[in-house]
């Protein structure tokens, strides 16, 4: 009877072990057919307004009136930019000491609960960061503001937007840092050391040489994931069309554009399209940033 | 060293706590009562050991008896591990290692460290050896260039080298990076070299040039070798010291200590040793 179960088992393990292998062949090529599916239908429904005459006036032009067909994308596409480098400015300095801190000299109950914060803070949502940035950051820059005599005193600005976007994309960077410093062998401490090294100097001279190509790499998913980053940059950053040329100036990142125009755009004909050529810019800024964090690495390690 | 030394030393431990007092100045490290716990355990038990000047002492012993432990207590390598807590003094040059008020960074650069795998730190190979001697206050950049020819040459490494000083550390064979973490250890001009089973990654070519390049090291500079190969310890040791869970059982002249066993594990390590 039992002989009769294991000969049935075997019967059937090659018909399971297709299935499962389809299975997985089929789940993989959703994923990488994924992301070519976006990109393509963005570049469907941009087509109409992709002339290759007007490209330039699309992507550098700073007038942008739906109603009379101009589609100029640059003051979008600048403040992206600018928000994303102020974030960047302000997430390079507050990880990196934080990374070393945390590994190199927090005793460990402190590390212990520093690691817990940043794990609540980096499943928080969003919208409460930018709800958060609303009643305290952009009181404070517009303080700031008018103390500096700017154009615009109310706050709501490239600065509350990149602080609020470090302050959100940061608790991500963070981990890929931690992860990076704890990779750091004990044996590579003690040769800095046994040479006569201080700690410090042995973090300065050695662990971040180490380590620059992954840090490197860190900072620009990071870059990434803060050009995605939508609401909370929506909520602080003033949402006014124009080229901000200060950090007090308020912008209009690529996000907040489609956030705040996705339901009227088929009301202005042409203005889905332009809509559609602003998330596949923010799209390809995106992979372009992945990709270069991939080529980063790849450089170091064939150095190595 | 001279014979009358070390014959005394070869006694009990407590005839070379005697010893230590009469002939201080002929060892250069001397352990007394030396205790070390990792948290609640104990992992030195009661060290007793002078270290001659000049020559390799080998500590000898199975693996995990402590053997590494007391080599990172000359250095203050323990320092970076804050459950480790020793008792007793390693005396330096008439200093005791262990207080806390010495300079442990200066003390380091006395004690070059060749670890069980190379550790080449990040960068080129002349980067290697330039970085400690920076840490040498060296930052002159001839001086350095020379000073990184004439420490490669001293390894038996410069004829290798020469045409690539600027290429990746990592581009050299395990055997020829551990020439040139020599070659860096040696850089920081220390007295005594501390070598932490050095050749346990290498081939047997490769082991055998640094087993040679110590004999001649050993003219000047005083070696301390942690082993648990016999052979290795038979080949190179002017003094040996056997561990055994945390303890000196047993220390001496390698030809006393090896022909004429006191103790039954020191008996049996020999016997299946190889």
């Amino acid at each position: 009877m039992k002989l009769k179960n294991y000969k049935m088992s075997i019967a059937l393990r090659k018909p399971i072990e297709l299935f499962r292998k389809t299975w997985m062949q089929i789940a993989l090529s959703i994923i990488l057919i994924l992301p070519l599916a976006i990109g393509f239908s963005l570049l469907y429904k941009a087509w109409p307004l992709l002339n290759p005459d007007d490209l330039g006036k699309l992507l550098f032009g700073s007038v942008w009136s739906p109603s009379q067909g101009n589609f100029g994308l640059f003051p979008f596409i600048s403040s992206s930019v600018f928000v994303a480098g102020v974030g960047l400015i302000i997430m390079i300095p507050v990880c990196l000491s934080s990374a070393i801190y945390i590994t190199q000299f927090a005793p460990r109950w402190i590390s212990r609960i520093l690691r817990a914060a940043i794990d609540i803070l980096a499943g928080m949502p969003s919208v409460i960061f930018g709800l958060w940035g609303v009643i305290t950051i952009v009181p404070i820059v517009g303080n700031w503001a008018k103390q500096q005599g700017a154009q615009n005193p109310t706050g709501y600005s490239i600065l509350a937007a990149g602080i609020v976007v470090s302050i959100s994309v940061m608790p991500y960077v963070l981990n890929m840092l931690l992860e990076l410093f704890e990779s750091v062998t004990s044996e590579l401490k003690e040769t800095a050391l046994s040479l006569g090294a201080s700690h410090w100097q042995a973090i300065k001279d050695v662990f971040l040489k180490k380590l620059k190509p992954g840090i490197i790499a860190s900072f620009t998913l990071g870059m990434s994931k803060s050009f995605g980053e939508t609401i909370a940059v929506l909520m602080v950053v003033g949402n006014v069309v124009q080229i901000p040329a200060r950090i007090f100036d308020a912008g209009y990142p690529l996000p907040a554009l489609l956030a705040n125009n996705y339901g009227e755009m088929m009301s202005i004909p042409m203005y889905d399209a332009a809509l559609m050529l602003s998330a596949l810019i923010l799209l390809l800024i995106v992979v372009f940033f992945n990709y270069l964090s991939h080529k980063v690495i790849r450089h170091y390690q064939a150095k190595a | 060293m001279s014979t009358k030394t070390v014959d005394l030393a070869s006694k009990t431990q407590i005839d070379s706590r005697k010893i230590m007092t009469k002939n201080s100045s002929k060892s250069i490290l001397s352990v007394q009562s030396l205790n070390l716990w990792h948290g609640k355990q104990q992992t030195l038990k009661n060290i007793h050991l002078n270290i001659p000047e000049k020559g390799i002492t080998v500590l000898l012993g199975p693996s995990g008896c402590g053997k590494t432990t007391l080599l990172k207590t000359f250095n203050r390598l323990t320092d970076i591990y804050p459950d480790i807590r020793t008792e007793g003094a390693v005396l330096f040059k008439g200093q005791d290692i262990l207080n806390k008020k010495t300079d442990v960074y200066s003390l380091r650069q006395q004690m070059g460290l060749l670890s069980q795998r190379p550790h080449p730190l990040p960068g080129s190979i002349a980067d290697n050896i330039r970085y400690a001697l920076k840490l040498k206050g060296i930052s002159n950049k001839t001086e350095q260039n020379h000073r990184i020819e004439f420490f490669l040459q001293k390894v038996a490494l410069w004829e290798e080298v020469k045409d690539r000083l600027k290429s990746s550390s990592g581009s050299l064979s395990i055997g020829q990076q551990q020439r040139l973490c020599l070659a860096r250890g040696l850089a920081i001009e220390p007295k005594v070299i501390l070598a932490d089973e050095p050749t346990s990654a290498l081939d047997p070519i490769s082991s055998r040039k640094i087993e040679e390049q110590f004999k001649e090291l050993s003219q000047e500079y005083s070696i301390v070798l942690v082993t648990h190969i016999l052979r290795q310890a038979k080949r190179l040791a002017d003094y040996v010291a056997f561990m055994y869970f945390g303890e000196i059982i047993e220390q001496g002249l390698p030809g006393e200590l090896f022909e004429n066993p006191q103790t039954d594990t020191l008996k049996e390590y020999l016997s299946v040793g190889h």
